[in-house]
This record gives structure tokens, C-alpha cells and sequence, in this order.
């Protein structure tokens, strides 16, 4: 069929090689991780090949799920994301509704809100773990002296060597970093909407406030969904600013993520497989309707 | 992650002014306040900046939690040379891990995007969302068996093992962004080049090449960020004798029983000089990725 050949050959050629390593390298290393997980794959020799291993079913899913030290990984996530997405959405909207309508240095706002974003999460690390330092008093320094310098005293606190809540103190530079990706994504929103829309509603009278309540917030349902979704994924991986401010094993500051970096580390590699899957399906309870969803309105397009 | 098709460079361009220039000098109250409230974000967003440069510049004399936000009694570069000792190694090859990690996997999202843009088939939009979804998983869920692949393999560790996966993981958000970007070529310009006897591969190569110079540059600054802040990969792929500048950062940092944060914060300015820069020179190609593309976490 030299015909077929022509038509097909030259475009499988092209993307064959990407969707390969694509099929090995996410879909099939899935089902092996999978796989592992319901092995008693937890030591070191069986790690390595030496001894065999024998199929468990879901026992490691049970043993972590019912563990009270994942369960307050599992907990931690959930502060952790909660935190990150209020701020990162507070932030992001109101930096963009300040620069929606002209202003002076908008490119000098807009460009300083964003860089956070080019830099290393191990990076910022480094400044947010001297900033979050818990010592108060005398031996302050960091965020707690600055405090003190501005008469905010009561503001003072041991941020991430707290018990309960140390984790939302990770979400401060985490919000750092990423509301001005959200403030350019509702940036991009509000210079989407027509000029007319807000011409129509002034001629009809609505005061500036009304114009934004009924006509132009509303149209920004879709970026703030895509927001959520970007942020609260990458929230759900959430690794390495807990890695560089914290400590792995510190128990204030663990989540899924980091736990799986543990366990791998002391050979508990069935363990760290199980920890991923339930990470994997975390993010596809968020993520695939969100796909689904956006390829239905492609098509519509 | 947005799937939009507009041009990569120019998403957030300001509107001009309705009420022309008469309006922007008038004093308002409300003006006012929304400049002060810029500013006072502008410099809440900047505290991290100078924290780390007036740290960066204090001896270890100048030390005391009582002069923590001053700025240093003496500036001196003892940190600024003890921590290019300890990281030049690390930045160098981080410099030889991005530069083929980032021109690979943008040639491969390329082709990828092309061929997903313009050859329809059956269950084409599966194959693109199950990309797609490469881009959102967490490595967590495939990192043990990429361990074992890797090394069964014998793919050395560090950069060989890194640029790889970089590659690879890469190519969800490469063809993303060139397949929206092809999606927004007109129609006409491939069919003249059929019309004048091309194939496919022709086309991709005198036609299509040729005209995907913005989206590159959009692609390229894009993995370049991305591979050269990445740190899971690091960490379980390298270690801090071979591997890039993020892990020998972090060891920098966190590995000292006695903290030093003047060559701590020294080091994290130098690690982060080359994105910052192009942050700085290419910014609108930087947004752009931003705009058309996601985050990878």
C-alpha cells in the first residue's frame, strides 16, 4: 500500500518517537509503580534484586492509610493546599485588578510581581528559611525582628516549628512565588474582555463597582478555574520548599511527597510506590475532568 | 494550564486609555490608594531581594539578630567567593544539563506539535490528552521504577540520567505549546506547499520551520527555567558530586552544622543569576511560556 505509506508514514516518523518514551516512561513505569505497590518490596535486599518478592494485594495501603503519621502527611496537604490557593488566587486577582485599567509603570509592577516565579523554589528556600526563623525576643531575627521593628509585636510566632500548623508557614514564600502567575493569568482575562462590554454597561449607567460585579468578574470564571487547577496541582506535589526550609524528617512540615522521598531513601520501596499512587490519584481526581473539560470546548471552538 | 491559541509574545498588552491623556493626571482619591497599594506590594515582594543581598555582603562579625535587617557595617565578597568555590562545579554542569535537555525536548514537542495539529485522525484528541497528562503527573507515582529502568539500564547518574528525563518529561509541555502555536498558522500556506508537491516532512522542514523561530524562543526559555530549578529529579537522580546547581545549593545550605546564611543567601543569588537574567532580557518570550503552557511542579 505505498499510498497509505505516503499519508501515514511520514507524520508516524515524526511523532512516534516522543509518543514511545511518552507510553514507556509515564504510562508504563504507572502500571510498574502500581505493581510494586501491592509487593512486600520493603527491604533492602529485596530493593536490589537480591531476595525475591511476594505479591501483597492492598496490605501497604492499609498499613499507611491507617498509620496517624501519614494521616497527618494527609493532613498537612490539605492545610498546606488550602493556604497556598487562597493566597496565591488572593493575591494574583487583586494585583491584576490594580493594573487592569492603565497606570503608570505598569510594565515595572507587573515584571517585579512576576519574577519570583524565575527562581528555584531550593532558591528562595534559602531567604524564606533565615525570614521564617522561629526565634523570638532578644534572638529574633528574620520576619519576628522585622516585627518587632514595626511595633507588630504580637505578630511574632514560631512559623514552621509549629506542630499543628507549621505547614501553612511553607505556603507563605509558596504564595511568594506563584501569585504573580496568577496575576498574569487574570491579567490576560480582564484584556481579553471587549472594550464594548465595558462601554455598553458605563452607557447604561452601572457605577465603575457594578461594571466589575456584574460584567467583568463573570467573565472570568474560566482563568480563575485554570488557576485552580494549576496552583492546587502543583500544590498536591508539593517537595521541594519543604525540602529546603525544613527538613525531611521533621514531622511539622511532612506530606506525601517528602514521605515518599523517605521511604525510598531506608528501601521501603513498596511503601514509596504506594505513596505515589495514592499522589497520582489525588491529582487525577482534580486533573482529568479538568482535561475532559477543556477538550469538549476545544471542539466546540 | 490554558489552551488558548493566541499569539504566544503579546497575551497582556494594556488597552489604550479610553479617556485619553486628560484622564490618567487628574488627582483621584482612588488613585491614590491604588498606587499605594501597588507600591506597598511591590515592596512586601521585594523583602526576599534584600534580605538577600544585604546578607549576601555581611562578614561574619556582622552576624548579630539585632542588625538583621541593616545593612552590612562592612561589605565585603567573602561570601559572594566562598560560594562560587563551592558551586562553579555545579553550575557548570548545570549549564551542560540544560542546553541539550531544553534544545531536545523543543525539537521533539516541534514535530509532536506539527503532526497533532494538522493530521486529523481518529482519537487524535486522545492522544493529545493523554500527553497532556504526562505533564500533570506526580513523579512520585513513577520515580521507583525509573530508579530501577535507569539503573538497569546503565545510565550513569547525574547528568546523563538528568538530561534524559528532562527530555522526556519535558515533551507533554513542548508539544502543548507548539501545537497551539501550529494550530494558528493559516491554513493557506501548508496547502500552497502541498499544492506544490511537498510532503509532510518538506513542509515541517521549508515551510513550518522557518516561521516557529517566537514559539522556539517561548519553549526553549521555558525548559531552560524548568530543568535548571528542578530539584526532585536532583535529588533522586544525582548526587552532590555530579550533580546540577539546586542539589550542591541545597547541601550548601542545609549541610553545615553551623549555618552560615551569608554564603547561603550568596549562593542562591548566584544559582539563580542565569534564569533571573533571562527573565530580565527575554521577558515577554518568558510570559508567553507562561501563558500558553502550565506549571510543572
Amino acid at each position: 500500500m505505498p499510498r497509505n505509506l505516503r499519508r501515514w508514514g511520514p507524520p508516524l516518523l515524526m511523532i512516534s518517537p516522543s509518543l514511545i518514551l511518552l507510553a514507556v516512561f509515564v504510562y508504563g513505569l504507572l502500571a510498574v509503580n502500581a505493581h510494586t505497590s501491592t509487593t512486600d518490596m520493603n527491604t533492602a535486599a529485596q530493593a536490589t534484586g537480591v531476595k525475591p518478592t511476594s505479591f501483597v494485594g492492598f496490605d501497604n495501603y492499609t498499613k499507611l492509610l491507617s498509620s496517624p503519621d501519614f494521616q497527618h502527611s494527609l493532613k498537612n496537604l490539605v492545610i498546606y493546599t488550602v493556604v497556598f490557593l487562597v493566597g496565591t488566587m488572593l493575591f494574583g486577582f487583586l494585583w491584576a485588578w490594580l493594573l487592569d485599567r492603565p497606570v503608570r509603570f505598569e510594565g515595572v509592577f507587573r515584571s517585579i510581581y512576576l519574577f519570583p516565579m524565575a527562581v528555584s523554589f531550593v532558591a528562595s528556600g534559602v531567604v524564606w528559611r533565615w525570614l521564617l526563623n522561629s526565634n523570638q525576643g532578644e534572638s529574633a531575627s528574620g520576619l519576628n525582628r522585622l516585627f518587632q521593628m514595626i511595633g507588630l509585636d504580637f505578630l511574632q510566632n514560631n512559623w514552621w516549628n509549629n506542630v499543628n500548623y507549621g505547614i501553612a508557614a511553607i505556603a507563605i514564600p509558596a504564595i511568594w512565588q506563584l501569585s504573580g502567575y496568577v496575576m498574569a493569568l487574570f491579567l490576560a482575562g480582564f484584556r481579553g474582555i471587549p472594550e464594548e462590554l465595558r462601554e455598553a454597561s458605563q452607557i447604561d449607567g452601572a457605577t465603575t463597582w457594578q461594571m466589575y460585579r456584574h460584567v467583568i468578574f463573570p467573565q472570568l470564571s474560566p482563568v480563575a478555574l485554570s488557576a485552580v487547577i494549576i496552583v492546587g496541582h502543583m500544590s498536591l506535589k508539593a517537595f521541594d520548599l519543604i525540602m529546603s526550609i525544613s527538613k525531611p524528617a521533621n514531622y511539622q512540615t511532612k506530606v506525601p511527597a517528602v514521605d515518599m522521598y523517605v521511604l525510598k531513601s531506608s528501601f521501603h520501596y513498596a511503601d514509596a510506590a504506594a505513596v505515589g499512587v495514592i499522589l497520582l490519584v489525588i491529582v487525577a481526581v482534580l486533573i482529568i475532568p479538568y482535561l475532559v473539560h477543556i477538550s469538549r470546548a476545544e471542539k466546540r471552538a | 494550564m490554558t489552551t488558548t491559541t493566541e499569539p504566544l509574545t503579546a497575551p497582556i498588552k494594556a488597552p489604550v486609555a479610553a479617556g485619553g491623556k486628560g484622564g490618567r493626571d487628574r488627582f483621584s482619591v482612588g488613585r491614590t490608594v491604588k498606587y499605594a497599594l501597588l507600591l506597598l506590594f511591590l515592596l512586601i515582594v521585594l523583602i526576599p531581594v534584600y534580605v538577600l543581598i544585604i546578607t549576601s555582603f555581611k562578614g561574619t562579625g556582622d552576624a548579630s539578630p539585632t542588625r538583621a535587617w541593616n545593612l552590612p557595617q562592612h561589605w565585603t565578597m567573602e561570601n559572594w567567593s566562598a560560594a562560587w568555590t563551592a558551586l562553579s562545579p555545579a553550575i557548570l554542569r548545570t549549564v551542560e544539563m540544560v542546553i541539550p535537555a531544553a534544545v531536545i525536548s523543543s525539537l521533539l514537542g516541534s514535530m509532536n506539535g506539527f503532526v497533532l495539529s494538522r493530521w486529523r485522525f481518529k482519537g487524535a484528541d486522545l492522544v493529545f490528552t493523554l500527553i497532556l497528562f504526562g505533564m500533570f503527573i506526580p513523579y512520585q507515582a513513577v520515580m521507583i521504577p525509573l530508579l530501577k529502568l535507569m539503573q538497569g539500564a546503565h545510565i550513569p547518574s547525574g547528568i546523563p540520567s538528568l538530561i534524559i528525563l528532562h527530555v522526556i518529561y519535558g515533551l507533554p509541555i513542548t508539544t502543548l505549546i507548539f501545537r497551539n502555536y501550529y494550530q494558528s498558522i493559516p491554513n493557506e500556506l501548508i496547502e500552497a506547499s502541498r499544492v506544490d508537491g511537498a510532503g509532510m516532512l518538506r513542509t515541517y522542514w521549508s515551510v513550518v520551520l522557518p516561521i516557529s523561530i517566537p514559539s522556539f524562543v517561548v519553549v526553549l526559555i521555558w525548559q531552560f527555567t524548568s530543568a535548571w530549578n528542578d530539584f526532585l529529579f536532583a535529588v533522586f537522580f544525582s548526587s552532590s558530586q555530579n550533580g546540577p546547581v539546586t542539589l550542591a545549593l541545597n547541601n550548601l545550605a542545609n549541610g553545615a552544622l553551623l549555618q552560615n546564611y551569608g554564603v547561603s543567601m550568596a549562593g542562591a543569588l548566584l544559582a539563580s543569576l542565569p534564569t533571573l537574567l533571562v527573565y530580565v532580557l527575554l521577558g515577554k518570550y518568558f510570559i508567553g511560556g507562561l501563558m500558553s503552557g502550565s506549571v510543572k511542579g
